[in-house]
């Protein structure tokens, strides 16, 4: 088809438009590479490894603890939301009837729309203090996991509710004709032809979880250590950045741009396997 | 429907440009800014909207960031007045500082804990992971946890100063930015021990939060101590300029020391310091 | 048969669970927020540090901050969904490249538009810590979440109208703004909203770049605190804030809703997936 003159103005314009939110992620980069410099060209980067710990103020740069704190608590996270948020979309699309299926995914919805400074005020006041009973000091890599994972269910379960909904009608009219039972359908039907909606809920929650800041700040205890178990308080590395960023001063906050680096380095990655895996996400 | 949402684009573009120009039109305006210690910046809005109050055409700008960003703001000239909750070191004499409160760092335990006092020996052991149990220091058996405060603070750093530790000899267990997070984390949790502002965990405890104040080399941590300097921890709220005041900043500055706030101070549970 | 029956109490019990932990969080902000919730508390000013008195130049920041956040990131939006859907061809290097680019915009934590925003916005092009630095900060941030529901609902839109449209000789821009863009109508509102709503809920990218005043702003250019912010501060840096914590997240939390359920609404009527 060809195009009329205004058609080629305005698809100019929209392409200049186009290329300005498409440079964001690229002006993002350079920034967090022009104001960690500072810090880059004097230390060699292994030393972000090698350090003995994380003192910036007394130019200790080891961030491998913040780094494994993010990994684990994703992971955790992930494990934890991924089972829970597929169980709640079986529920909503096989067990329950319309209406109470209607009504739990507007509870779902709305566990979507609590802002997480909420979830960290009350995983502070109240989950943090019960953990601690079990095993001080409450505040642990445990309950950022606890809080994230309820944090990232309704990603994981109303991207595999809609993925569910997609399973066509056909086969669930032919699993009930082959006398299948509910969870026989389920597990030899449903969930393999909805693989690929599981695949994208788990990696946009585990997204979600690494980048989620302030509720986790909150409640895992921010300790830049090495953990040992799940008891031990650790800090994130989006964590550190919102902890020292509003007292730091040159080559400290150059240190927390570079913890900035680290997470789009993770985010690039997960970005790369989701990918791979070749489906088309929505950012919801 | 198209021509609604086109309204409605439309409307909201033109209100945004109005405001953004609306500022232009009223010069008059002369705004002061004020930047550094989280301690102080509550303290500092609440004179700054006094102050406003009292002066229509001036607006005061109050943004928090540590002391140390209060300091080199000031130095920079980045902000008319920087706040810094500690006394100015050697290096930074260059600047003019203005007492305007004080405050006392307290360490503060959960109310179930058996220990009724430290001393700074043992403070100083727990902190560096030398004991790790309080049945050492005379109460239950049950592991310490310690809470110590983010890089960059300026408690932390007069913490450390008092009792002679460097931040990398302490073993933390838990790391906290504000003071609230510190009382919410030993409120919570009853073998914990931190330190946050006498004011601060003086009123929680008063409105029954699970905190006990510990005496200090046998001084009591409290409002009246650190009003009678008494108190061993305590430290300066200061105001920073760096030549001598002139204009507003002389203006908020006489006022911020003035018997005119010291309900304001008081209600932060900081200590006026008589001129 | 027991393995299915056993499937069956599994996944009830976990809807059991969630809807337990969730009633569980909500009764706690409800019986420590609500008593606090009244009519006055949308339209006062905040006084002693938040301790007291209400949230409306909060409001009015976050209305604003949400106000810059969506007229700048709205043409962008429209204009690059509009591309991808109408003006790329699948599989072209342009749209390939920019879809790439904004799957890792998606990605992006909020955190690091927080230190984006913080270098750029307030530092390098001088806006300081002002709703201008914020707004622009969350425009960012939410443009991908808008391109891609707006681009769902031109997708949606049937494509018997660009084939009717082609036969009867309509440019292409003719039967964008009078066939297609109509159609979406619905689809796009919804996107708007769902960034409102997404944008509402931020904290980390505003605490660098928004700052914490809590006066009625001026203009743009003033510091604002926005909803979520205040949350954040009562809850960990004023002693006795909780009490008025938990109305301001009672009172955002009702505000997302409405928002979230409209865009919902919508969305459902037009069939996308908004999970």
């Amino acid at each position: 088809m060809s195009l009329s003159n205004t058609d080629r103005q305005l698809a100019a314009l929209l392409r200049v438009g186009a290329l300005l939110a498409a440079v964001i992620v690229l002006l993002i980069l350079w920034f967090l590479f022009k104001e960690s410099w500072a810090l880059l060209r004097q230390v060699t980067w292994t030393r972000f490894f090698t350090d003995a710990s994380w003192h910036p103020v007394a130019g200790l740069y080891r961030i491998t603890p913040m780094l494994s704190a993010t990994l684990y608590a994703t992971l955790g996270a992930v494990l934890l939301a991924a089972p829970l948020g597929i169980a709640s979309a079986l529920f909503n699309q096989y067990y329950a009837p319309p209406l109470l299926a209607a009504v739990y995914r507007r509870l779902i919805g709305l566990l979507a729309g609590i802002p997480s400074v909420v979830y960290g005020f009350w995983g502070l006041t109240t989950l943090a203090p019960l953990i601690g009973r079990l095993h001080p000091p409450g505040v642990s890599l445990l309950t950022g996991i606890l809080i994230l994972t309820l944090m990232i269910l309704p990603t994981v379960a109303l991207t595999v509710d809609a993925a569910l909904a997609a399973v066509p009608v056909a086969s669930i009219r032919s699993a009930a004709a082959l006398g299948l039972s509910r969870w026989g359908f389920i597990s030899g039907v449903a969930l393999p032809t909805a693989r690929s909606g599981l695949a994208s809920g788990t990696l946009l929650a585990a997204g979600r979880a690494i980048g989620e800041t302030m509720a986790v700040l909150m409640v895992a205890g921010n300790v830049a250590g090495q953990p040992h178990s799940l008891f031990d308080p650790v800090r994130t590395l989006t964590a550190n950045i919102a902890l020292e960023m509003a007292y730091a001063t040159g080559d400290h906050r150059a240190a927390l741009f570079v913890s900035g680096l680290v997470l789009m380095g993770m985010v690039l990655v997960l970005v790369g396997v989701a990918e791979w895996f070749g489906k088309e996400r929505s950012y919801v | 429907m198209k021509k609604w949402g086109l309204a409605a684009v439309l409307i909201l573009m033109i209100g945004t440009a109005v405001f953004l120009l609306s500022k232009p039109a009223d010069t008059k305006i002369d705004k002061l800014v004020l930047t550094g210690s989280s301690t102080i910046a509550p303290l500092a809005a609440e004179i700054g909207k006094r102050f406003e109050s009292l002066h229509s055409n001036v607006r005061v700008d109050v943004q928090t960031g540590g002391s140390s960003r209060g300091v080199s703001d000031a130095k920079a000239g980045l902000a008319d007045i920087g706040m810094a909750s500690r006394a100015l070191k050697d290096d930074e004499k260059d600047l003019h500082s203005f007492t305007i409160a004080l405050d006392g760092i307290s360490m503060i335990l959960n109310r179930a804990n058996a220990v009724a006092a430290l001393d700074k020996q043992q403070i100083t052991a727990i902190y560096t992971g030398k004991i790790t149990n309080w049945k050492d220091v005379g109460g239950n058996d049950a592991p310490i946890t310690v809470v110590n405060k983010a890089e960059g603070r300026s408690t932390l750093e007069l913490f450390l100063h008092y009792f002679g530790l460097k931040n990398t000899d302490v073993k933390p267990h838990v790391i906290i930015g504000d003071n609230q997070q510190g009382i919410k984390t030993v409120a919570g949790n009853p073998d914990a021990i931190g330190y946050v502002s006498v004011g601060a965990a003086e009123y929680e405890a008063s409105q029954g939060a699970a905190i006990k104040l510990l005496p200090l080399d046998g001084i009591v941590a409290s409002v009246a101590t650190v009003r009678d300097r008494s108190f061993p921890l305590s430290r300066p709220l200061n105001l920073l300029t760096r030549n001598g005041p002139t204009g507003l900043a002389k203006a908020f500055i006489e006022f911020a020391t003035s018997p005119q706030v010291h309900d304001l101070i008081e209600a932060e549970y900081f200590v006026p310091v008589q001129h | 048969m027991s393995k299915n029956a056993l499937a069956t109490g599994l996944i009830c019990l976990v809807a059991v669970l969630v809807t337990s932990v969730f009633f569980w969080l909500l009764t706690d902000l409800v019986i420590h927020g609500l008593p606090r919730l009244s009519g006055p508390f949308f339209v006062e000013a905040s006084q002693n540090a938040g301790r007291s008195g209400g949230i409306g130049p909060i409001i009015v920041s976050t209305a604003l901050i949400l106000l810059v956040a969506i007229v700048t990131s709205a043409p962008l939006g429209l204009a690059t969904a509009v591309l991808l859907s109408e003006f790329t061809r699948p599989g072209s290097l342009f749209g390939r490249l920019v879809r790439r680019s904004l799957d890792v915009l998606a990605g992006v934590p909020s955190i690091v538009f927080g230190l984006f925003g913080n270098a750029f916005f307030c530092i390098y092009l001088g806006l300081g810590f002002s709703i201008l630095s914020g707004g622009l900060t969350l425009a960012c941030m939410v443009l991908p979440l808008l391109i891609r529901t707006a681009e769902q609902g031109l997708q949606v839109a049937p494509n018997d109208y660009r084939l009717a449209a082609a036969a009867l000789g309509m440019s292409r821009s003719a039967a964008l703004t009078h066939l297609l863009l109509p159609a979406a109508m619905p689809a796009l509102v919804a996107a708007l909203l769902l960034a409102i709503g997404r944008a509402g809920a931020e904290t980390a990218a505003l605490v660098f770049t928004s700052g914490y005043v809590d006066r009625m702003p001026d203009s743009l250019l003033d510091s604002g605190r926005a909803l979520s912010v205040h949350i954040y501060d009562l809850s960990m840096n004023v002693a006795g804030g909780d009490a008025n914590a938990s109305a301001a997240a009672l009172v955002l939390i009702g505000l997302l809703l409405i928002i979230n359920t409209i865009a919902m609404s919508l969305a459902k009527q037009w069939r996308i997936a908004t999970p």
